[in-house]
C-alpha cells in the first residue's frame, strides 16, 4: 500500500517524459507522413539493367 | 480522379474514328492492375487509357521484364523507357494505379530551367541546397520508390523524400553539382509535374495548425487516460469510505498535475477562440465551452487544495479531447479543400524572354515573369502569352485578348500600343517594353478570383453565427439562472455548481458555427475535385433555389470553335494519313480551323513530319511539300488548282469543309462544325426533370438558336439577342419572382452573368465573364453545371440534418441537465458526441454522390 505513495508520484513523471518525448519525434516529423514509409519498406531494391544497355 | 486520368476530352478523337463515346476512358480507371485486360485491346501500359486507332505499333512499344507493351502515345512511351533504362522495371510489377497521363512529358518546358541555384529560397548551406517541391500525379507506393529512386540517382543529390499524404517531395542537393531545373526534368521524364513549393503560401500555414492541433489531441488524449486511472480508485471506493484519506489526496493531485497540460496547451484553442470572441464583442461557441472548462478546473482545484468538494479533473480532460477530436475532423476536411485551390494556381504563365542587350542583341533570356522590372524589354513570340503589361516598340501583330477582355477576335496592335499581360499573341513576334510588374498586371485576377473563393462568408453561414450568438447568450443566463435556483433550494453551491457546469458544457452550438461551414467547405472541395471553382460565398445556397437555368449558346451549348466532325475519303488515301498530312501543313499556323485539325491530329497521335517549302495563301489556304509530294489545304477552290476539278459537293449547313489534295488528286474533305458539347443534351435533361425551366439566350440569329433548342429539348428559345437585352430578359424574369441561373461565356455575358442570381462561367471562356460568375467550369464540361446542382441539393439537405439535430439535442439535453439528470462527465460526452454527428455528417459530402 505504501508503495503507491511513490509509484503515483512516478507515474506522474513518466507520462511527462511520454509527452517530451513525443514532442520531440513530432518536431522530427515523425508524425508528418504516417503513410508513406509503411510503404517504402514493401518495396525490392531496383534490379540492374539488362546488360545489353 | 477520373478529370485527372483524362485530361482531355476524347470526343474529337472518336468523331475521327467514328467509335466509342467520349466516356470510353472512364472504364480503365478502376482496372488498376495494368496488366492485359482480357476483354477488348488493352489500354496503354503505363496510363491506362485507351490506344487510339491510328498507332504505330513499332515506335510505341516497350520491352518491359521481356515482354513488349503498346503505349498510347509518345509520351507515355518515352516515359516507359526512361524508366526501363534506369532498370526500374519493378515499378509496373509494384503499383496498384496507372500512372497519371504522359501527355507534353516528351519535352521539358523551358521555365522550368529557370529555378537555378542562385534563387535565395533554395539556399541551406555554402556548398548544398534544399527545397520542397509540390509533385502532382502521385497514385501509389510504386510513384513513391520511383520518384525516390530516381532522385537518387541524379548526380549531385544527398536525399530526396517524398511525403505521400502531402504530395510533397523534399530534396537537398549540392550546389556545383545539380540545378533544380535537373531535378524538375528527371521527374518531368518519368512523367510527373512538379513545381517549388512556396512556404510563403498559406496553404503551409494551415499544415502548421494541423501539426499543432494534432499535438493538442494526443496531449489531451494522453492526460484524459491517465487522469482516468487516478480517478478510478475513488469511484470504486465511493460511499463504503476505504479509500484512505492520504491516498484520496494523493490521488487528486496527480491528477491535479496531469489536468495541467491539458488546460495549459490542449485547451488553447477554447480560450483564444472565447478571447478573441469576447474582444470583438460577439458570443462564439467558445464561450460556454471556455466558461465550462474553467468553472469545472477552478472548483476541482479549490476542491483539492481544501481537500473537500467534489472534483471533476476526468470530464475536464474527457470534455477537451472529444471536442478536440471533432475540431481535427473539421480543420482536415479545410485542408483538404485549401490543398486543390492551391493547385489551381499554377495555372498561370510563369515565364518571359527577355532581350537584356536590346537593340545591339536580339540574344534571349528565359527570365521568370517575377523578376522583370518596368522598362525591360521581352519578346513576345506567336503563341505565347504577354507576361506583363506593355508597350510594343517593335513590329504588329494581333492579340487574342480572350482571357482579359473577351474579345474573341484577335485585336490588331502595333508600335505604340499597350499589351496587357495575359494576353495570347495570336499573329507573329514583337518585341515590347514593360510598363508594369507582371505582379500588378490583369494577369493575377485569376488568382484574386480563386483568394475570393475562400474570403467571404456565405449568407446562410452568416446567419448560422447570427444565431449561435443569440444562442449561447441565452445559454449563459440560463446556466446563471440555473445556479441561482438549485442555490436557492439547497442554501449551498454543492449541488448548483456541477449543474452549471453541466448546463454550460452539454449545449451544442456546432450545428450553427461548426457544421455549416464544414458543410459549406466540403461541398466547395467535392465540386473542385469535378472542375468546378465556386467563387462566391452564396453559389450553392442560391443554386438550390433556382428556377430558371438561363443558358447561352455559343460557346457554353456549343464547342464556341470549329471541332474535327469527320473526314470524307475523296481519294485512294486513307483518312488518318490525310489527317496527319494536313495537320504537317497546319504545323504553324494558329487559325482556329488549323487548331482544331491539329487537335485532331494529336488525339489519334501525331507523326513528326515536316514540310519541305510552305506557302500561305491568305484566305485560301497552305501550300506544301511532303515526301516529295505537293499537296494543297484550303478552301475547294484553291485546291482544285493542282488537283483538278472538284468533286461534288454535300454538306449540311454550319459545316466549314476544308479540302486536302496533291497534284491530280482529290484526297480528303474535312468536316468542321461548331458542335455540340457531348454532355449538353445530358445536362438540359437534368434541369428539366428537376422541375426548372431551361431557356436558351442566343445572340445568334433565330433560326439557329431555335434549332438548336429544338434538339436539346429546351423550354424557350429566344435568338437575335444583344448583351443588352439579355441583360433585360434576366431582370424581367427576377422582376417575376424568379431565381435564375445564367450559365456563359465571353464579353457579352459578363453583365448578365453579374446581374444572375447565381452564374456559371465556362473555364475556357474569358476572364471577364469569370470575374463576374459565382462559379467557373475549370474543366469546361458542361455537365458540371448539373453536378454541381446535385451537390447543392445535397449541401442544403445535409445543413439542414445537422441544424434538425442540433434543434432536439439541445432541446432535450439542456433541460435534462438544469433537472441535475446529468453530470458534467456525462454532458462532456453528450456535447462531444453531438458535434462529432454534425461534423461526421457534413463530411458525408465529400464522397462522392
Amino acid at each position: 500500500m505504501e508503495a503507491l505513495y511513490l509509484l503515483i508520484p512516478l507515474s506522474v513523471l513518466l507520462v511527462f517524459v511520454a509527452l517530451w518525448i513525443f514532442f520531440r519525434a513530432s518536431d522530427d516529423g515523425q508524425f508528418d507522413d504516417l503513410v508513406g514509409p509503411a510503404l517504402r519498406i514493401l518495396q525490392d531494391d531496383d534490379r540492374p539493367p539488362p546488360e545489353h544497355k | 480522379m477520373d478529370g485527372y486520368l483524362m485530361p482531355h476530352t476524347k470526343s474529337l478523337n472518336d468523331a475521327v474514328t467514328g467509335s466509342g463515346s467520349g466516356d470510353s476512358t472512364s472504364a480503365t480507371t478502376d482496372n488498376a492492375t495494368a496488366t492485359t485486360n482480357a476483354t477488348g485491346p488493352a489500354p496503354c501500359y503505363h496510363c491506362g487509357q485507351p490506344l487510339p486507332a491510328v498507332i504505330d505499333h513499332a515506335t510505341w512499344t516497350v520491352q518491359i521484364d521481356g515482354v513488349a507493351h503498346t503505349m498510347c502515345c509518345p509520351g507515355c512511351a518515352a516515359v516507359a523507357q526512361t524508366i526501363v533504362d534506369l532498370g526500374q522495371e519493378s515499378y509496373y510489377r509494384d503499383r496498384t494505379a496507372y500512372a497519371a497521363s504522359a501527355e507534353g512529358a516528351q519535352q521539358l518546358p523551358p521555365e522550368l530551367q529557370l529555378y537555378d541555384n542562385a534563387d535565395p529560397r533554395f539556399a541551406l548551406d555554402e556548398d548544398s541546397c534544399e527545397s520542397t517541391f509540390t509533385v502532382e500525379g502521385i497514385r501509389c507506393a510504386a510513384c513513391v520508390w520511383l520518384i525516390e529512386q530516381r532522385l537518387a540517382r541524379l548526380p549531385g543529390v544527398d536525399s530526396a523524400q517524398l511525403n505521400v499524404a502531402t504530395e510533397r517531395l523534399y530534396v537537398r542537393w549540392q550546389k556545383q553539382r545539380c540545378q533544380p531545373g535537373d531535378i524538375l526534368g528527371a521527374l518531368h521524364t518519368i512523367g510527373y509535374a512538379a513545381y517549388p513549393y512556396d512556404i510563403d503560401r498559406h496553404a503551409d500555414q494551415q499544415r502548421r495548425a494541423s501539426r499543432t492541433l494534432g499535438r493538442q489531441l494526443f496531449v489531451a488524449g494522453l492526460s484524459m487516460m491517465q487522469v482516468m486511472m487516478y480517478v478510478a480508485p475513488s469511484y470504486l471506493a465511493a460511499g463504503d469510505g476505504t479509500l484512505d484519506p492520504d491516498m484520496a489526496s494523493l490521488l487528486r493531485w496527480a491528477s491535479l498535475l496531469l489536468t495541467l497540460p491539458a488546460i495549459l496547451y490542449s485547451a488553447l484553442p477554447f480560450w483564444r477562440g472565447a478571447w478573441a470572441g469576447l474582444r470583438t464583442r460577439t458570443l462564439g461557441m467558445d464561450v460556454p465551452v471556455a466558461l465550462g472548462i474553467a468553472a469545472a478546473f477552478g472548483a476541482s482545484v479549490i476542491a483539492t487544495f481544501t481537500g473537500q468538494g467534489e472534483v471533476w479533473f476526468d470530464s475536464v480532460t474527457m470534455f477537451i479531447f472529444l471536442l478536440l477530436c471533432s475540431r481535427y475532423l473539421e480543420l482536415r476536411a479545410r485542408r483538404k479543400a485549401g490543398a486543390a485551390l492551391e493547385r489551381l494556381q499554377h495555372a498561370l504563365p510563369a515565364a518571359a524572354s527577355l532581350l537584356e542587350n536590346y537593340p545591339t542583341s536580339q540574344a534571349a533570356t528565359i527570365v521568370r515573369a517575377a523578376a522583370l522590372a518596368v522598362d525591360n524589354i521581352i519578346v513576345i513570340k506567336a503563341g505565347e502569352a504577354v507576361a506583363a503589361d506593355s508597350v510594343i516598340i517593335q513590329g504588329r501583330t494581333s492579340l487574342d485578348l480572350s482571357l482579359l477582355s473577351g474579345e474573341s477576335a484577335p485585336v490588331p496592335k502595333q508600335v505604340g500600343d499597350t499589351i496587357p499581360g495575359g494576353a495570347i499573341n495570336a499573329g507573329s513576334m514583337v518585341i515590347a517594353r514593360v510598363t508594369r510588374k507582371a505582379q500588378d498586371s490583369t494577369l493575377s485576377d485569376l488568382i484574386k478570383l480563386i483568394n475570393r473563393a475562400g474570403g467571404e462568408k456565405p449568407r446562410i453561414a452568416l446567419w448560422a453565427d447570427r444565431v449561435a450568438a443569440y444562442f449561447v447568450a441565452g445559454l449563459l443566463v440560463f446556466a446563471l439562472s440555473a445556479f441561482c435556483f438549485w442555490f436557492w433550494l439547497d442554501g449551498s453551491a454543492l449541488r448548483a455548481w456541477p449543474i452549471a457546469i453541466a448546463v454550460l458544457v452539454v449545449s451544442c452550438p456546432c450545428a450553427l458555427s461548426l457544421a455549416t461551414p464544414t458543410a459549406l467547405a466540403a461541398a466547395t472541395d467535392q465540386l473542385l475535385r469535378q472542375g468546378v471553382l465556386v467563387s462566391g460565398p452564396q453559389t450553392l445556397e442560391t443554386l438550390h433555389r433556382t428556377t430558371h437555368i438561363v443558358l447561352d449558346k455559343t460557346g457554353t451549348l456549343t464547342w464556341g470553335r470549329p471541332v474535327l466532325q469527320g473526314i470524307q475519303e475523296l481519294g485512294a488515301m486513307r483518312s488518318d494519313f490525310c489527317l496527319q498530312v494536313a495537320a504537317t501543313l497546319e504545323a504553324g499556323s494558329a487559325h482556329p480551323l488549323a487548331r482544331a485539325i491539329i487537335n485532331a491530329a494529336e488525339e489519334a497521335g501525331r507523326e513528326n513530319w515536316t514540310t519541305a517549302t510552305l506557302t500561305e495563301t491568305a484566305g485560301c489556304g497552305l501550300e506544301g511539300t511532303l515526301h516529295n509530294r505537293r499537296y494543297r489545304l484550303g478552301s475547294a477552290q484553291f485546291v482544285a488548282g493542282i488537283a483538278g476539278l472538284p468533286p461534288a459537293r454535300e454538306h449540311s449547313d454550319g459545316i466549314t469543309p476544308v479540302y486536302l489534295g496533291a497534284e491530280g488528286q482529290w484526297l480528303a474533305c474535312f468536316h468542321l462544325h461548331d458542335g455540340l458539347r457531348p454532355d449538353a443534351q445530358e445536362t438540359v435533361d437534368y434541369f428539366r426533370k428537376a422541375g426548372k425551366t431551361v431557356v436558351l439566350v442566343s445572340g445568334d440569329d433565330d433560326v439557329l438558336a431555335r434549332r438548336v433548342g429544338d434538339q436539346l429539348g429546351i423550354d424557350t428559345t429566344v435568338g437575335g439577342y444583344l448583351p443588352a437585352d439579355k441583360l433585360n430578359f434576366v431582370q424581367q424574369l427576377q422582376r417575376r419572382g424568379c431565381v435564375v441561373a445564367m450559365i456563359g461565356d465571353g464579353i457579352n455575358d459578363a453583365a448578365v452573368l453579374g446581374a444572375a442570381d447565381v452564374s456559371f462561367a465556362m473555364g475556357s471562356g474569358a476572364a471577364l465573364a469569370q470575374a463576374h460568375a459565382d462559379a467557373v467550369l475549370l474543366n469546361g464540361r458542361l455537365g458540371a453545371v448539373a453536378d454541381s446542382a446535385r451537390t447543392a441539393q445535397r449541401t442544403m439537405q445535409i445543413i439542414r440534418q445537422n441544424l434538425g439535430w442540433a434543434m432536439v439535442y439541445n432541446m432535450t439535453a439542456i433541460p435534462a441537465a438544469a433537472l441535475g439528470l446529468l453530470n458534467p462527465w456525462l454532458s462532456g460526452v453528450g456535447m462531444a458526441a453531438s458535434s462529432a454527428v454534425v461534423v461526421l455528417n457534413a463530411l458525408r459530402l465529400r464522397r462522392k454522390p
